[in-house]
């Protein structure tokens, strides 16, 4: 057996879900894409939690899409370190995005018109809530594991103390316990772009027939610079100019793009800002803010963490400045104080905080062997 | 990996069902071991990736770090036992990381090659840094970087108020009461803070 059995499906929930704001959202679906198959008893199901720009699409190519590899299929997949051939992985794309699961785009069923600005403000308990009916819907009582890097390590982490019964394992990569003032005043960066941007409407574009792309575009720019560190950057890009081979290598003395790094952030901006929603990213870089599992308990993160049961594999990367290796240690001391089980490593690897998403020996070696021990545990 | 002599040693002062760390744990044989013998909960501290590799094949706890940064993931006397086994002639930081030790540890374990030990001597007074089971290293390939007999190790615990509960002095497995640090080639010490 080694096909991927990938199968996309929408899951609609009709009973209202009361949000950390203390408003709600009446009903709403949610989009699926599952890998693998589920054993007898359900024990071998592991969750995949998305980060700021990622989606459902896990692994592998659905036929919808030829052309778009799932974001972690380096990871997920038969004989992948979460390896589908024993795991029945599930990925989800959560409750504000824009793929498919409702959000901001999606039609108000009160109004007939798109939620826009009306879209309430969602927390990572909210989405955690959110997949928990999920998995209540799709039959599974405990994961095996829920795994995610960045945000989606807060989405683990969530899943742990929210639902402890509920996680067998988690695994929480590049993550970290609470934004910094840095974290934080990036995104308002981002946030700025957009809200400035005149085609914004306050939130309601939609019902213009505009995008904002212009603030997307510069929110996704600076973004993508906090995702890679100093080294990688001066590695792939360094002061090259831009330019068409054979052209002089000298300067042109405009504002046009000079350096290969401009290109290369306008590249990106242009691509992302085709796709993705504003509102959304609006709505995931503020859950990013509020996440502090520890605001309720005096700052104490051990105490946030006590009810945690789960096993904890937690690994962050050597060269990523936007959720350093000390944020990472920061859950682990907390972890340890509770003498709860864990894991901890920090991979030396050059990339910087988009090194969770790439194929790298060493890390994907320690979750191969995470989840070895994993299907021991739980697929026996 | 065959059982390292000073293994059942520590176990002896290890109570059942108690937490312990090790550091430098290796490829975790002996936190296996340990864990096995007095259903213990133990993590390891290790610094290589493969060793972290290893530990994390067997199911064991362990956190990558360099020791030689000190303790800071870990509390005040926040595990039963912290044995640091034959890893201390390895670190720079001598004094910092055995009050890190005596810090976290209820009670620790301090083992190291006894540099003490006639054949070294003998090797050292023919002129060559001494090669044998217990410095199985030439000296320009050798893990450790630091140098100590028996006798420094009882003059640097007192002078850092460390407490020595309990020492057992083997060589080739086979306990030495006689001259310890001139026969005895491994020496373990329990001790805890003053």
């Amino acid at each position: 057996m080694s096909e991927l059995h990938l199968s996309r499906q929408s899951y609609h929930f009709v009973e209202p879900l009361p949000l950390q704001s203390g408003s709600s959202i009446e009903q709403y679906d949610l989009v699926v894409e599952t890998y693998g198959q589920l054993n007898a008893d359900a024990s071998n199901a592991v969750l995949i939690c998305h980060a700021l720009n990622a989606s459902h699409h896990v692994a592998g190519i659905h036929p919808d899409n030829p052309n778009e590899l799932g974001w972690w299929d380096n990871m997920v997949g038969p004989g992948k370190p979460v390896d589908t051939n024993r795991f029945f992985v599930i990925g989800v794309n959560n409750l504000g995005s824009c793929f498919g699961s409702t959000g901001p785009m999606s039609i108000n069923p009160r109004t007939k018109e798109p939620y826009g600005a009306s879209f309430p403000v969602l927390t990572v308990e909210d989405w955690v809530n959110a997949q928990a009916r999920l998995a209540d819907q799709m039959g599974i009582t405990q994961f095996a594991a829920v795994m995610g890097g960045s945000l989606g390590g807060m989405q683990a982490m969530s899943w742990a103390t929210q639902y402890p019964e509920r996680v067998a394992h988690c695994v929480v990569i590049a993550s970290t316990p609470k934004l910094s003032a840095q974290n934080i005043a990036f995104n308002e960066v981002a946030r700025n772009a957009i809200l400035s941007d005149p085609d914004f409407h306050g939130g309601d574009y939609y019902k213009h027939g505009v995008v904002p792309k212009r603030g997307l575009r510069l929110a996704r720019m600076v973004g993508h610079i906090t995702y890679l560190s100093d080294d990688d950057m001066a590695e792939k890009f360094g002061r090259e100019l831009q330019r068409a081979s054979g052209a002089p290598n000298e300067y042109r003395f405009s504002f046009d793009v000079e350096f290969a790094v401009e290109s290369y952030l306008r590249h990106q901006g242009d691509k992302f800002s085709g796709y993705f929603d504003a509102n959304t990213y609006l709505l995931i870089t503020r859950a990013l803010d509020y996440f502090d599992p520890a605001k309720n308990y005096g700052g104490d993160l051990s105490k946030a963490l006590v009810t945690a049961k789960a096993n904890f594999l937690v690994a962050s990367f050597s060269t990523d400045w936007r959720f350093s290796p000390d944020r990472s240690r920061e859950i682990v001391q907390a972890l340890l104080k509770n003498k709860a089980n864990v894991s901890y490593a920090e991979i030396d690897a050059p990339h910087g905080h988009d090194a969770f998403l790439l194929d790298d020996e060493r890390y994907h070696r320690l979750i191969r062997s995470y989840f070895n021990k994993v299907a021991e545990d739980k697929c026996s | 990996m065959q059982l390292r002599t000073d293994f059942d040693a520590i176990a002896n002062w290890v109570q059942p069902n108690s937490s312990l760390l090790d550091l430098g744990c290796g490829d975790g044989s002996f936190l296996e071991f340990i864990r096995a013998k007095r259903d213990v909960k133990p993590y390891g501290v290790e610094i290589t990736d493969s060793a972290v590799l290893a530990c994390v094949q067997k199911g064991l706890n362990v956190i990558q770090q360099d020791l030689e940064g000190g303790l800071a993931l870990f509390e005040d006397q926040s595990f039963d036992t912290v044995v640091l086994s034959q890893t201390l002639q390895t670190i720079h930081q001598t004094e910092r990381i055995l009050r890190e030790v005596v810090r976290v540890g209820k009670q620790c374990v301090v083992s190291f090659p006894n540099f003490g030990h006639w054949s070294h001597r003998y090797a050292v007074a023919l002129g060559r840094m001494p090669v044998s089971k217990s410095l199985p290293y030439e000296w320009f390939n050798t893990p450790n970087v630091r140098v100590l007999t028996i006798a420094d190790f009882e003059a640097l615990a007192h002078k850092l108020g460390i407490l020595i509960l309990g020492r057992v002095v083997l060589h080739e497995g086979i306990k030495v009461n006689l001259l310890p640090n001139l026969f005895g080639s491994l020496a373990i010490y329990r001790v805890r803070g003053a």
